[in-house]
């Protein structure tokens, strides 16, 4: 310590202007200037702007009559009294749920094709390149313009829709199913299924900890479909069916009753599947490629049979390797889902940047909450990520 | 050894019973093996192991000439070729099966090539493909003389030059063409052009600035860089549409096509910025450290000694990068300029060209202008790394 203290008190004495902290300092104080003055004018710009353009600032809108129609509603929202906030949850509610199915879409999608694309057979390893290939190399728009205007508005119309088995109808009004009316009793299916998850989780740590001690191995899988699966068919079977089915049925221009997926919704999430399904698919096969073969061979020398290996000895590794691309990959999907606009999907950014911000000209507090919506979503998911990450690292010696 | 040299060993006798694992009789020889070589092993090794693999080479098997035939009968053998408007294309008595029709790309070709550049001036935008053309190859050939001459011409002298030529210098002769008048592949080269020469450059700034001691201009850079990578593309084209302009004075309103040019160039910044950050990263703290240690500043360490490595081994995720870009540039359309794609939605629901299969043979054309381009791109980032890795290997 001394000897530094003197070998820098013994430094020739440098003009400040060649003083790294000196240096560092200046341009620091340069840079926020210059920033701090760039800040200013755009501020006063716009003052000036909005005062000239009579448009009104603040979050006033908020509460006025929005006036207009979603055409997919998972709120009450009505355009004869809903307010401008109740559309903003609208739109929202809407593009989490087109994120979330398409999450979960993409991923069965893509962990499929990333094993088929490492499979010995050339025509399945061959289809699984050539749908990547293909997909990647197009923009999401194009694929999603052809599913919305080349498929599904190109599917017949309501009188001669195409029947699908369990009264579902097909045609370009979207897709129309049996609605599920649960009667009361219905609740006590939907208890044994909690009590199947609860019992499950509880089963698995006792079978984690049986075979962590005595290295016996519990029908997992077994037990795991028994409860969540089996468990509430059984009481629903023993509770009489307690469940009606609204089917939909065609009359002359439209058809009632049923539920129905719009063509809108159905083309994002085709689009979003497919799309997002092919990223997947490259991430989950550098993830298993990325677990040595050495690995493999251990396991197969220490008398572990191929399902095993895979489950407890190359699963786990890749998985590792794969889940941080796989996240970022969640997080395009959810960004990627504004591209409803495109195809007339109420989500937020069609509800809130299209017709609230026509409505109101408050293009600030309209983009800015919309971009804060979806930085949350992603910084959000992004810092519990890194949690779940740093615990699954490799801990290195 | 064959077995049956294996079988004339003879088995010593066991004296001790030795350990329960070690095995008392002798294994009989297993069956020699089925051929491993020819198209018969070939076929059984790749097509028919096992029968799950048989079912499944099966099912995909019908797929393929479920799916194969009729699609080359729509683009190839039914598609129509040539004729000037919706009459080839439509169903006659005659005509049962009309396939693509190819007449109404090669009819409105000009239009998605140039959208609504006069037809007087288009020999410049086909001078601009032509100087482009040649600074991507010159940057992109790393065999290519003078490689840092490329640079200068890519990141400098061609900006002004296609700038000259496509807005005009009424100066020069060339007269002002408007960019509202400009469309199709035009705009959407102009759009990722531009998103290239602007986003390298900052993207490296702002991953210096992020891997910088500074705690400000740290900040900055991660602030911008984590805003504009959480928010989607749509947002930051609206934000560039209807906020910039109330940001700058009512005298500097820019044109529509530059605010999405802003919009793309920033956004497309940011990715750029963590790509660069992750190629900064792999560098051993050794050349950074040698670096310092032969005296050189800040920006001579950069320049002469961290960028060159750190964008080599970068090269390929820079070119995905721009893939990206190239892909995303479809988006503009929501603040209104006419980009390849949307030429393409424009003239196919023109009524000169009203026919059943016009639409299905506009998305085709512009899936096959797409894939071409990002084929193309994403080959060179395969060749780079493949010769990258061959260089690693020594």
């Amino acid at each position: 310590m001394s000897v530094q203290t003197e070998a820098a008190s013994a430094r020739p004495k440098v003009s400040p202007l060649y003083d790294p902290k000196v240096r560092s300092v200046a341009f620091q104080v340069l840079l926020c200037a210059a920033l701090g003055f760039l800040v200013y004018v755009a501020v006063s710009n716009a003052h000036e702007n909005l005062s000239r353009q009579k448009i009104a600032t603040g979050l006033g809108f908020w509460n006025n009559l929005a006036g207009f129609p979603i055409s997919q509603t998972l709120l009450d929202y009505s355009e004869r009294y809903s307010t401008y906030g109740q559309a903003f949850w609208v739109g929202l509610l809407n593009t989490l749920l087109v994120a979330v199915v398409g999450i979960v879409l993409a991923t069965l999608l893509g962990f499929t094709m990333g094993i088929a694309r490492l499979s010995k057979n050339i025509l399945v390893a061959g289809v699984a390149r050539w749908y990547v290939e293909i997909v990647r190399n197009l923009p999401l728009l194009l694929q999603l313009l052809f599913w919305y205007n080349a498929v599904l508005k190109a599917l017949p119309s309501v009188r001669d829709s195409a029947q699908l088995p369990f009264g579902i109808f097909l045609n370009n009004r979207g897709l129309f199913s049996p609605r599920p009316d649960p009667e009361p009793l219905f609740d006590f299916v939907w208890l044994a299924l909690g009590f199947g998850v609860v019992a499950t989780i509880a089963f698995r740590w006792w079978a984690r900890k049986r075979q962590e001690a005595t290295g016996a191995q519990a029908p997992v899988g077994w037990v795991t479909l028994g409860l969540i699966v089996g468990l509430p068919v059984l009481v629903f079977l023993l509770l009489g069916r307690p469940i009606a089915f609204d089917y939909p049925a065609a009359t002359r221009f439209n058809i009632g009753g049923g539920m129905v997926l719009q063509p809108e919704f159905l083309a994002l999430l085709f689009g979003l599947t497919i799309y997002t399904g092919a990223f997947i698919t490259e991430v989950v096969r550098a993830g298993i490629l990325a677990v040595s073969h050495g690995q493999t061979e251990a396991a197969y020398a220490l008398g572990l049979r191929p399902n095993i290996t895979t489950k407890l000895i190359i699963i786990p590794q890749a998985m590792r390797v794969i889940i941080p691309p796989l996240t970022s990959q969640y997080l395009n999907l959810t960004k990627n889902s504004s591209l409803a606009v495109f195809v007339g999907y109420p989500d937020l950014a069609n509800v809130f940047t299209g017709t609230v911000l026509n409505q109101t000209g408050q293009a600030i507090e309209v983009v800015g909450i919309t971009m804060m919506v979806y930085l949350t979503i992603s910084l959000g998911t992004s810092f519990v990520m890194n949690i779940y990450n740093n615990r699954k690292a490799l801990v290195e010696r | 050894m064959t077995t049956a040299d294996a079988s004339s060993f003879p088995t010593p006798p066991r004296v001790d019973a030795g350990p329960a694992y070690v095995s008392r009789t002798t294994l009989a020889p297993s069956p020699p093996p089925y051929s491993v070589v020819g198209p018969v092993a070939w076929m059984r090794e790749h097509l028919f192991t096992g029968p799950v693999n048989i079912a499944l080479t099966i099912i995909i098997g019908l797929l393929l000439a479920w799916i194969i035939p009729p699609f080359l009968r729509f683009a190839i053998f039914d598609a129509v070729w040539s004729g000037a408007n919706r009459d080839v294309c439509i169903y006659t008595p005659e005509r049962t099966a009309v396939g693509a029709c190819w007449a109404f790309i090669w009819d409105r070709a000009a239009y998605f090539t140039y959208g609504s550049y006069p037809v007087a001036e288009r020999w410049r935008v086909n001078v601009f493909f032509a100087l482009l053309a040649i600074g991507v190859v010159w940057l992109l050939n790393l065999k290519a003389p003078r490689r840092d001459l490329g640079g200068v011409y890519f990141f400098v002298v061609l900006p002004i030059l296609s700038y000259i030529l496509l807005v005009g210098a009424p100066w020069l002769g060339l007269r002002n063409v408007e960019t509202n008048l400009w469309g199709g592949i035009l705009v959407t080269i102009v759009c990722s052009a531009v998103g290239i020469v602007v986003s390298l450059p900052l993207g490296i700034l702002l991953a210096l600035g992020r891997r910088s001691t500074m705690p400000a201009a740290k900040l900055i850079s991660v602030i911008f860089i984590e805003f504009v990578r959480g928010v989607p593309l749509i947002t930051v084209l609206f934000m560039a549409s209807v906020m910039l302009p109330l940001f700058v004075p009512d005298y500097l309103q820019p044109d529509k096509l530059l605010r999405a040019l802003v919009g793309i160039a920033l956004f497309a910044a940011a990715y750029m910025a963590e790509v660069v950050r992750a190629g900064l990263q792999a560098l051993p703290r050794g050349q950074y450290e040698g670096a310092m240690a032969m005296g050189l500043s800040y920006w001579q360490m950069m320049t002469l000694v961290v960028l060159p490595q750190a964008l080599k081994i970068t090269i390929p995720n820079i070119v995905n990068t721009y893939i990206g870009l190239f892909k995303d540039t479809t988006l503009v359309v929501i603040v209104g300029i006419f980009d390849f794609l949307k030429t393409i939605e424009a003239a196919r629901i023109d009524p000169t060209w009203g026919a059943p299969t016009v639409s299905a043979t506009g998305y085709l054309y512009a899936a096959i202008f797409y894939f071409i381009c990002c084929y193309l791109m994403s080959s060179y980032a395969r060749g780079v790394e493949a010769r990258l890795a061959r260089a690693d290997k020594r």
